[in-house]
């Protein structure tokens, strides 16, 4: 059976570039980054050079590049580490659809004794900017808002955002993991002070990510060690990974626009397909200013957890809601906080394509859909 | 990647020994198979009845690392479907007012009922199988003149489920498979040794799985306290049967009939809880004779492997999973009522517990004990 994938937004395959570029790194290139000699410094030169790459595709500056073990990490080190650096009372303001990353971190805070603001959000899946105007308080040190939401790829009015909370002197975080490589991202542009990536969401490996923070931003560090990454991130540094990151950002920054522009049309391919195949199916976030490979539908009706899995037996990877530990379906605290009531978010399915879908696996994708809902009806299982 | 195209029997897969053994013989006799893993309870949900190390409890990670692995070894397609939504709606929500109400509720046949074979055969049907299989120990047999499938005991006298099985439907039957029906324990445990199944030397769960260590009045007050709703005025007396006071308790749900332990009352001669009040909130206690009971009125009746009966009909009855049942008469009062007449008084007839009625190895039907 064709096993097609269409969950890009919970990671990618790897790039054969990027795989190239690793298995020559983990090969050839085993020195320490750290260390004075050749086999150090030829270590060294792949880090600089990914992390010009990584720069170069958010329009930073290499030396404003901290890589991590991760994007959960770059949230973790943006929002605990600036509190931590302020070491003062402090009060944060974030939203309600964040990634579990941000979320967490700030239950954390909380726990700590740093005041936080969630702000809602309404059924467009877009932050209203006036709304962090308001939740803005003297002791504010930080505001963090994503670029673009994982489960409904609306893109967030940043550059506004940033201005407001630059007026009041307060910096701002972007989790830009689900944005990069698939939007342009100009952190000058945006204002963004920190920006995390995932190397994984951009056809590299697992375990390697990114913050970007703006040069003069205090971040105090999560870990103790050596003085890897400016003594923001210590810990010898994992080069083949970092350099494969590294060789998927210029990759991504070449394709920018030709892929989103072809994931664009599969994307709304998909979407007009359900639409006219399937009744009762319905767009969930606002339609317009998402990141291009991603559609998330409500099947009126249908129990979501049994869709994915009679796709998946079906050769389809599609996903809904979120894991939870034991590998069962979670409610979305997404779906949930842009008001869907409990029935709509377990009929919702997320859909995102990635650079090696094509039009006849979109077709092929959209029978086995319309097969399943109508199978699921008529059986009647309901959410 | 293992097969996904053909699979017409979703196994229920609880990470044991049993229903391991039921997917890995279905997978080895060449039919596609489905493991499923129900998620029924968060046992982190109520924190202060965290158990240390405690492992082998239903929805455990471990318990659904063991699956998973079970699973690979056997190269089928497998997934975890939460059902915790119905299950504290069906199940643990139940459960509660059953206790509150002063009866002895068994949760397993709600689960039975409403979970394993209602809302995981909509499952399966949604992934396309025909037929489910679990690891109970039970047969199913059909009888060809009355066109009906029936329920018979396991083979495996100890391991008999039936006693939580007897809200099983026809339609429920039909598409329902007990390949360990006709096997002891020892021999499913050599066989899933033989097959080099992962689990084969673990442990048996025994008690309810989602009430940690069986202290199911601990978990009440954690419950209650989560969901907001306070456990009010729960604090009464103990009395004998002619009314006398002879001590205080902490709330009716703390006790069931038949209980010796916990009343904490000195007198001459054991004293056994014989009747529980919830609205008077009184725990009556009496002595052993005091529990002895000749009849019993069964509501919700189910009748498996027979048809109503117009006239009484002779049955062993069971009143407790570990009861070894008596000999009884049945009369049918509707077609969901009925009441048991004893040859012999029985001791501790306890409400909210089943009732389930037996012609030898044949499961006839059964009811809840009011």
């Amino acid at each position: 059976m064709q096993h097609v994938y269409l969950d890009h937004n919970a990671t990618t395959p790897l790039a054969p570039e990027v795989l190239e570029t690793m298995a020559a790194c983990l090969g050839q290139v085993y020195g320490n980054a750290s260390s004075i000699h050749r086999f150090g410094q030829d270590a060294k030169q792949r880090l600089e050079a990914a992390r010009r790459q990584v720069a170069a595709l958010i329009h930073g500056q290499p030396a404003e590049i901290v890589f991590t073990g991760g994007g959960t990490e770059a949230d973790n080190l943006a929002v605990l580490g600036v509190v931590r650096a302020a070491n003062r009372p402090s009060h944060v303001v974030t939203t309600a659809i964040e990634h579990p990353a941000v979320l967490a971190a700030c239950a954390q805070l909380e726990r700590e004794g740093v005041a936080v603001t969630r702000l809602a959000v309404g059924a467009s899946g877009v932050v209203n900017p006036d709304e962090v105007r308001r939740a803005l308080r003297p002791e504010t040190v930080l505001v963090s808002v994503m670029h673009a939401n994982n489960e409904l790829g609306t893109v967030q009015p940043i550059a506004e955002i940033a201005r407001i909370a630059h007026s009041a002197g307060v910096l701002l975080h972007v989790d830009g993991v689900q944005a990069l490589g698939k939007i342009p991202v100009d952190v000058e542009a945006l204002g963004a002070d920190l920006y995390s990536m995932s190397a994984h969401k951009l056809y590299a490996p697992k375990g390697v990510g990114a913050l970007y923070v703006r040069r003069g931003t205090k971040v105090a560090p999560l870990v103790w060690g050596g003085h890897q990454e400016r003594e923001r991130r210590p810990g010898t540094e994992n080069v083949p990974g970092i350099a494969a990151f590294g060789k998927a950002a210029e990759i991504a920054g070449a394709n920018l626009a030709a892929d989103a522009a072809r994931l664009g049309e599969l994307r709304d391919r998909l979407e007009a397909a359900a639409m006219e195949r399937i009744s009762g199916v319905s767009v969930n976030g606002s339609r317009w200013n998402r990141t291009p490979n991603t559609s998330n539908l409500c099947f009126e009706g249908i129990d979501g957890e049994a869709l994915v899995i009679a796709l998946d037996l079906r050769g389809f990877a599609v996903s809904t809601g979120a894991a939870c530990s034991s590998g069962a379906v979670a409610p979305s605290h997404v779906l949930t906080a842009i008001g869907l009531p409990p029935d709509r978010a377990r009929a919702s399915m997320r859909f995102s394509l990635g650079r090696d879908n094509t039009a006849a696996q979109v077709d092929g994708f959209i029978e086995a859909l319309a097969g399943s809902v109508a199978h699921l009806r008529r059986i009647s299982v309901h959410a | 990647m293992p097969d996904f195209d053909a699979v017409p029997i979703a196994v229920a897969m609880s990470g044991g020994v049993d229903s391991s053994t039921v997917a890995a013989l279905l997978a080895r006799e060449g039919r596609g198979v489905v493991g499923l893993t129900m998620q029924l309870w968060n046992q982190r949900r109520l924190p202060e009845l965290a158990v240390e190390g405690a492992t082998g409890r239903c929805c455990s990670l471990d318990d659904v690392y063991d699956a998973r692995r079970v699973a690979e070894q056997i190269g089928i397609p497998y997934y975890v479907v939460n059902f915790e939504r119905q299950f504290e709606e069906q199940v643990v929500k139940p459960f509660v007012s059953e206790y509150l109400a002063g009866r002895t509720p068994i949760p397993c046949t709600l689960c039975n009922n409403y979970i394993k074979f209602d809302r995981f055969l909509e499952m399966a049907d949604a992934v396309g199988a025909r037929e489910i299989a679990t690891g109970h120990y039970a047969r199913v047999s059909y009888d060809k003149a009355a066109g009906r499938y029936q329920l018979r005991r396991g083979v495996d006298e100890s391991k008999d489920q039936t006693y939580f099985l007897f809200g099983l439907t026809q339609a429920q039957l039909a598409r329902t498979l007990f390949p360990l029906g006709a096997m002891t324990k020892p021999e499913v445990r050599e066989l899933a040794r033989s097959l080099g199944l992962s689990v084969a030397a673990k442990s048996d769960s025994q008690e309810i799985c989602f009430v940690p260590n069986g202290d199911y009045a601990a978990f009440l007050s954690a419950y209650l306290k989560e969901t907001g709703v306070p456990l009010e005025r729960t604090r009464g007396e103990i009395v004998t049967a002619a009314g006398r006071r002879v001590g205080e308790h902490a709330g009716v749900h703390h006790f069931t009939v038949g209980q010796r332990r916990g009343l904490g009352i000195a007198a001459a001669e054991p004293l056994y809880v014989i009747a529980t009040d919830p609205v008077a909130q009184r725990v009556v206690v009496g002595g052993n004779g005091d529990l002895l009971r000749r009849r019993l009125s069964a509501r919700e009746v189910n009748w498996i492997s027979i048809d109503p009966p117009r006239t009484p009909v002779r049955a062993a009855v069971k009143i407790r999973n570990k009861h070894a049942g008596a000999a009884a008469t049945l009369v049918a009062e509707s077609a969901d009522r009925v009441t048991v007449e004893f040859d012999e008084p029985q001791r501790a007839v306890t409400p909210g517990q089943a009732a389930v009625f037996y012609d030898g190895d044949l499961a006839l039907g059964g009811g809840w004990i009011e």
